[in-house]
């Protein structure tokens, strides 16, 4: 069988053997949980409780705010401690809920009644879903409530859910699989009832074949369930590049999945979904990786608002000097500047590194051998960019595509040259949406 | 004799006529310059810095011929090109405004201010702000000189304890620093005006201490001593309001009663830079 896969993209070291066969824990809750207000893509929630009240697990402490935004749910039984500034994972200082977690009193969270699932209309399952504060569990933290609402004008074809967690080290999707497969599958149909799709395709890379296994014995119950495997290859799992490699479907530029029929949800968000419908149980905790250089490399189930030092500490310590930490994967996961903060819905692993993985190379020339523009997934050139922007000559680059590029980190990776691409690129996104602003 | 002559003429013959041509079309398709646009080109300080919003000098010289752009634009040469220029223009300058000096909003170097993070990405503060920079203080500066390097006058440079400062022999208040720091730390204030707050950081009380030990912690005592409303709040930062002032004096009180110390004198902070070369550019 020919694995799928689209042109382009790098082949990193995969790492994932250190947490692979680590099971999901529960954990205890820390002393204090930090729930950022902005935990996803659009307008932070409004917090809804006056300080001092007591909060149970589960219950909303935080309403959604407008057109493209999710409510927030306390992970623990505690009090609420108002609101704080705190580092964000993804950079800067943002305001966070405290809750004062109360060791004694942790019940567990009680399920739901339910009615029955098949008879729920489709616009309630979307309400469901956004109630309990549900978001693309992959990274980018959409909302998926409003991601569900395809337009009428868009007939979707494919329906692909994402198992393809191409990151090196992360093995949080994987182990989701492993043990919640059904579970999973049953998140998918809801998915696959809203939008209603011709083909429903789960997409796995070749380097998990044990998952694929795992998923593919569930096709009994699911048999409207296709399942495929692709090349393992960096970033396989990008809603674009997943789209091309099945469907050979491209999608234009600044256009959007269903432009081409197509609609990708992850498979930890279908696993979310899965436990709002079925237990009404809102997101507050997430699978999440910890990994890199730590003496127990875990997988945990983790409350959202978790410092990261706490997780750290779980794993029973660094090896070595701490000398970075990432939230998410090690290519396109983001530094911390601080150990304090905090899991948030998007947080899929966090890697830590010590001195010896972290050695900074100094940039040379580049030597125009092209290895940057051959992995570019986007195809853009970013060798061409990167002089177009060192000069400052932002229109040039954006006239080159800058503004599609995906920070991948592929290039950077790829270049023999040690040029720092990518974070070039970061910067002039930066600067020409500031311009337009 | 013949051999050499018929050339010689021939030559000499088609050299007239080109050079009688030239002279002719150089009369003829003349593009009549305005000479007001070379004085003024001479006035302006020729270092093509951009802060006025044209290329350069040559085109600002022609701009403001063409009226795009106004007789005090150029923000590099200040008041004395203004009057110079509006003088060869034949127009009264009608802006009144004191001359300008930039100055640093931050006071938090190597050992004021506290460190959280170590930083190996791009050398530069743009790139530093973006990944949400190394300092406890997430408004102060970072210390990589974007500003020295866009200052095209030289009039800024990185001090030994991480935080950068004016030369003000330089500093020709063009604004280009302004525009550059990612945290918006430099304020043109009036030259004849010495003291000021040097801080931009927004953050409460309990939080400002955490991370610095001189920010603006709004306490708004500066407001209380001093008259005439020449201090503001803007939430957690006391702003002063220039326009106000008319005595660099009604500053005093809040300079020696600021808990946290975030008044400077501009001349203070010169002595000390004194230490350190203090580069003047001969031009
Ligand atoms: S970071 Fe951008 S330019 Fe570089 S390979 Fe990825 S998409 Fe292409
Ligand atoms: S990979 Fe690096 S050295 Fe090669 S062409 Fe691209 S930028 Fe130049
Ligand atoms: S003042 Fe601004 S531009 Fe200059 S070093 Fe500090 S942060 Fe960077």
């Amino acid at each position: 069988m020919s694995l799928l896969t689209f042109k382009g993209g790098i082949h990193p070291t995969c790492c994932k053997e250190f947490s692979k066969d680590s099971k999901i824990k529960i954990i205890e809750p820390p002393d204090f949980i930090y729930l950022y207000l902005s935990q996803h893509t659009g307008i932070p929630s409004k917090p809804v409780l006056e300080k001092g009240a007591e909060v149970e697990i589960g219950q909303k402490v935080a309403k959604a705010a407008g057109k493209l935004s999710v409510g927030l749910h306390s992970p623990v039984n505690g009090t609420y401690m108002g609101t704080v500034m705190y580092p964000h994972p993804l950079g800067g200082m943002k305001e966070a809920i405290r809750i004062q977690v109360n060791k004694e009193n942790s019940t567990p969270f009680k399920e739901k009644e339910r009615a029955k699932i098949s008879n729920i209309p489709k616009q309630k399952l979307i309400n469901i879903i956004k109630d309990n504060g549900i978001v693309g569990m992959g990274g980018a933290a959409f909302p998926t409530y409003f991601k569900l609402q395809v337009p009428s004008s868009k007939k979707i074809k494919d329906l692909i859910i994402n198992g393809v967690e191409c990151e090196p080290f992360l093995t949080s999707d994987y182990r989701l699989m492993m043990e919640k497969c059904e579970e999973v599958m049953k998140g998918v149909d809801i998915v696959r009832r809203i939008i209603n799709p011709e083909n429903v395709w789960i997409a796995i890379e070749a380097n998990k074949l044990d998952a694929f296994e795992v998923m593919k014995s569930t096709s009994s119950l699911f048999p409207w369930a296709n399942f495929a495997l692709l090349k393992t290859k960096y970033p396989q799992g990008s809603e674009k590049q997943l789209i091309d490699a099945i469907t050979g479907r491209k999608v234009p530029e600044g256009g959007l999945p269903f432009d081409v029929n197509a609609y990708v949800q992850n498979v930890g968000t279908a696993f979310a979904i899965y436990e709002a419908v079925y237990l009404g149980k809102p997101l507050f905790e997430r699978v999440v990786t910890v990994t890199g250089n730590v003496r127990h490399q875990s997988n945990f189930l983790v409350p959202i608002g978790t410092p990261f030092e706490y997780l750290i500490k779980l794993t029973e310590g660094p090896i070595g000097k701490i000398s970075k930490i990432i939230n998410g994967g090690p290519l396109m996961g983001i530094a911390q500047s601080q150990i304090s903060s905090c899991v948030v819905k998007g947080t899929s692993g966090i890697v830590v590194q010590n001195e010896t993985e972290t050695l900074k190379k100094e940039p040379s020339p580049c030597i125009r051998c092209a290895a940057c523009v051959d992995c570019c997934p986007m195809n853009l050139l970013p060798t061409e960019m990167y002089k177009h922007i060192e000069m400052n000559r932002l229109e040039k680059a954006k006239e080159m595509g800058v503004l599609s590029c995906m920070e991948c980190g592929s290039c950077s990776y790829a270049c023999p040259a040690n040029i720092p691409l990518t974070q070039q690129f970061k910067i002039a996104k930066s600067r020409i949406t500031k311009k337009v602003n | 004799m013949t051999q050499v002559l018929i050339p010689v003429i021939l030559l000499g013959g088609l050299t007239l006529i080109f050079g009688a041509f030239l002279v002719f079309s150089a009369e003829k398709f003349k593009v009549k310059k305005d000479e007001r646009v070379e004085k003024i080109h001479e006035i302006l300080p020729g270092i093509d810095c951009g802060a006025c919003g044209a290329p350069g000098c040559a085109a600002f010289a022609q701009g403001v011929v063409e009226g795009t752009y106004a007789v005090n634009g150029c923000k590099a040469g200040g008041v004395e090109a203004a009057d110079k220029i509006s003088e060869i223009m034949g127009v009264k300058n009608e802006d009144t405004s004191t001359e300008k000096v930039s100055v640093l909003c931050c006071l938090g170097d190597k050992e004021t201010a506290k460190r959280i993070a170590e930083y190996d990405g791009i050398s530069t503060c743009e790139a530093l702000h973006l990944m949400g920079g190394d300092k406890g203080c997430q408004y102060g500066c970072l210390g990589l000189g974007d500003c020295v390097s866009a200052c095209p006058f030289d009039a800024i440079e990185m001090g030994e304890k991480g935080l950068p400062y004016v030369i003000e022999e330089n500093c020709t208040a063009c604004g280009i620093c302004v525009e550059t720091c990612p945290r918006g730390l430099f304020e043109l204030i009036p030259k004849d005006q010495d003291i000021y707050i040097a801080c931009r950081s927004y953050d409460d009380a309990r939080t400002v201490k955490q991370v610095c030990s001189r920010g603006c912690t709004g306490c708004t005592l500066c407001t209380r001593v001093t008259e005439g409303g020449i201090i503001e709040m803007e939430g957690k930062l006391a702003k002063i309001q220039w326009n106000k002032i008319k005595d660099n004096k009604m500053l005093e009180p809040a300079l020696e009663k600021c808990p946290a110390n975030t008044f400077v004198k501009r001349s203070e902070l010169r002595k000390k830079v004194k230490g350190e070369q203090l580069k003047i550019n001969a031009k």
